[in-house]
């Protein structure tokens, strides 16, 4: 099981489109090309961190991952199994070892339960262990996460937001899942809180050998906790490596541009910077650029990106990227 | 005080909530220099808007009150002017550049009415001059095709556009001092870097004076050249943007630093996380606001609140110890 090559999530050519209605009869006027045709690997026990910007699809990928939505096209193979095709209680099985952390700690979970519900509730929906024993598990799962267990009585409202989301934690590692999507699970707290929940999720990781799909929009963390790096835009995976030839090396213009734009804490280094600065926002994934989608504000466009959709291919070994330009 | 454009002495403002008062802002002491940039940085709570919206008297009273202090702009005292006179203050020798560019703007009246509007206001101009100083502004915060777009309603702009609007609005009276309150922490990063870019260029055109209130210590050190750090209500450390970065005192400000993973970051080594929560204040703190989360807490710290003190040239620091020697500051 601890092989580390070992291939644990595979997504092929994975779509979510969201259809668009109008007008009086309803009809289906467009969609929303939120995913547009990623495939990737994760290994088990790896993070590997998924970036980009609102809007690129990166959460709709972790969402149709866990069948959360439907994906309109594509397979996702965890284990071998496709779970696009599994239905009803076979999906429901299966989900237990697939888990979610979300985003906003004051959302996701449930006011009108007590910390011990909203922890207890997969186990005993799932019943895995007899009722009498979930409260002695909840407690030992709190003490997991740094919570003291005595609070298992409290109401989500008597927490911060930093232990709101080590509650979400708890709640997402109760089933013992080996997969965890982790949807922006800092960018809503505080700085000196965010190093507090991410230790956190490192030392899960290796008590537990989990494997994180770790969604962010934040570069520096996501360089910080994981092991490879995916690059989305609009819907389409622009660049996927390993963490350090991702961040020395970038070759997709947009990742370069990206990495150029996060600011770095220290004066000095930040002036010594080169910056590529892009111009104008995101096209609408209603109506997506032709070819390309990056080409419209792709600083080394051709003629070339308008004609043809560039293939995610291996220029190096582990390294993908999709661009005409990159020989 | 000579050279400065903005100088707040001993502020201190309250809120009352069902809980009891919370005392927000506890004793602020600084000031802008001409054509500096301030960055005022801390976590929220920390009391880093509240700050800056109480010297604007824009704190909603109740159940805000400012309940101490003077905050010097132009030979005059923003806290005891009248209402009027304040609001010629505003928006015309001081703008302002809030949050969130969604709901600063107002939905039903076109950008073009919102731009002109100050300028018709506090400078008198016609309608037709505002239309023509509204285009222009519009293009030199880099908006394209600026005249049609003045016919634009803020739904028809991106969020990094509406921000730019913001930003040529606060400028729309060529203002002496910017007041900029996390105006990119709702943006992508491109877009952040975008608005980053613009807010440098236009300083250097113009030449005025900003303050920056940000959580980000990123982009602070790329854009200020002091740095104001608070927390619970005080000001806990202040310094040149470079002796910050490369010899921070405060115990606070050292935990901060090394929570942020860097992007340009080589070494995978474990970050360094304060522990515990920042402080709601209840009451004025009779000890140091930042003692139970503090790794370096001393007996002292728990009998007296430090008051900011020169360290050295330019830095001063509320901090009873020395953290390079772990003992009590000489």
């Amino acid at each position: 099981m601890s092989n580390e090559a070992e291939t644990l999530l595979k997504v092929e050519d994975l779509k979510m489109h969201f259809p668009i209605y109008r007008g009086l009869f309803q009809r289906r006027v467009g969609a929303v090309h939120a995913v547009d045709g990623i495939s990737f690997e994760v290994k088990r026990g790896e993070t590997l961190g998924l970036v980009g910007e609102s809007g690129c699809g990166k959460s709709t990928t972790g969402r149709s991952i866990l069948q959360l939505y439907k994906p309109t096209n594509g397979k996702v193979l965890f284990e071998g199994v496709n779970l696009v095709d599994l239905t009803g209680e076979d999906l429901r099985k299966t989900r237990r070892r697939l888990q979610m952390i979300f985003q906003d700690p004051y959302a996701s979970l449930n006011p009108r339960m007590t910390v011990e519900d909203i922890v207890g509730e997969p186990l005993l929906v799932h019943g895995v262990i007899p009722k009498e024993e979930i409260p002695e598990r909840v407690k030992h799962l709190l003490e997991l996460v740094n919570l003291n267990p005595a609070f298992s009585s409290r109401y989500p409202h008597e927490f911060s937001g930093g232990q709101r989301q080590r509650i979400g934690i708890a709640r997402a590692i109760a089933l013992q899942p080996s997969f965890i999507v982790c949807d922006e699970p800092i960018s809503a707290l505080d700085v000196s809180i965010q190093a507090q929940v991410v230790n956190l999720l490192e030392d899960l990781q290796k008590q537990f050998n989990l494997t994180y799909l770790f969604i962010a929009h934040d570069l520096s963390m996501v360089r910080h906790i994981s092991k490879r790096v995916a690059v989305m835009y609009l819907g389409v995976m622009v660049e996927l490596s390993s963490r350090d030839e991702l961040y020395e090396n970038p070759l997709h213009p947009y990742t370069q541009a990206l990495l150029s734009a996060v600011p770095i804490p220290d004066p000095v280094a930040d002036a010594k910077r080169k910056r590529v600065l892009l111009e104008g926002d995101v096209p609408s994934p209603v109506n997506p650029p032709s070819g390309c989608r990056f080409r419209t504000r792709c600083p080394i466009a051709d003629k070339v990106c308008s004609e043809s959709r560039p293939d995610f291919r291996e220029v190096k070994p582990g390294h993908f990227v999709a661009c005409h330009m990159v020989k | 005080m000579p050279g400065f454009v903005l100088d707040i002495k001993g502020l201190e403002t309250q809120f009352k909530t069902p809980d009891g008062v919370v005392h927000a802002v506890n004793g602020v002491s600084f000031g802008l220099k001409e054509g500096e940039t301030l960055g005022v940085v801390g976590e929220s709570g920390c009391g880093k808007s509240v700050t800056m919206l109480s010297a604007l008297r824009l704190i909603p009273s109740p159940p805000g009150k400012v309940t101490a202090g003077e905050a010097w702009f132009a030979g005059r005292d923003l806290l005891k002017m009248s209402n009027e006179e304040i609001r010629q203050v505003r928006g015309a020798q001081i703008g302002m550049v809030f949050q969130d560019p969604m709901t600063s703007l107002n939905p039903v009246l076109t950008i073009g009415r919102q731009l002109e509007e100050p300028l018709m206001l506090h400078v008198g101009m016609t309608k037709s001059q505002a239309s023509d100083r509204a285009a222009e502004l519009l293009s030199i915060v880099g908006i394209p095709n600026a005249k049609d777009r003045l016919k634009d309603y803020p739904h028809q702009y991106s969020g990094g556009m509406r921000q730019r609007v913001m930003i040529a609005m606060a400028l729309a009276c060529s203002p002496q001092v910017l007041i900029a309150d996390e105006p990119t922490t709702a943006l992508d990063v491109t877009i952040q870097a975008q608005i980053v870019e613009l807010v440098k260029r236009l300083r250097d055109e113009i030449g005025m004076s900003i303050i920056w209130i940000t959580h980000d210590l990123g982009i602070v050190a790329g854009l200020a050249h002091r740095v104001i750090v608070m927390y619970g209500g005080y000001i806990i450390e202040e310094a040149m943007i470079n002796e910050l970065f490369a010899n921070p005192k405060h115990p606070y400000t050292i935990g901060l630093l090394g929570s942020l993973p860097r992007v340009d970051g080589r070494e995978n080594s474990r970050l360094i996380s304060i522990e515990g929560q920042p402080p709601v204040l209840y009451q004025k703190p009779q000890a140091c606001p930042f003692a139970p989360r503090c790794k370096w807490v001393m007996e002292k710290c728990w009998q007296a609140n430090p008051a900011l003190e020169t360290a050295s040239v330019d830095h001063r620091v509320a901090c009873w110890v020395d953290v390079a020697t772990g003992r009590p500051r000489a």
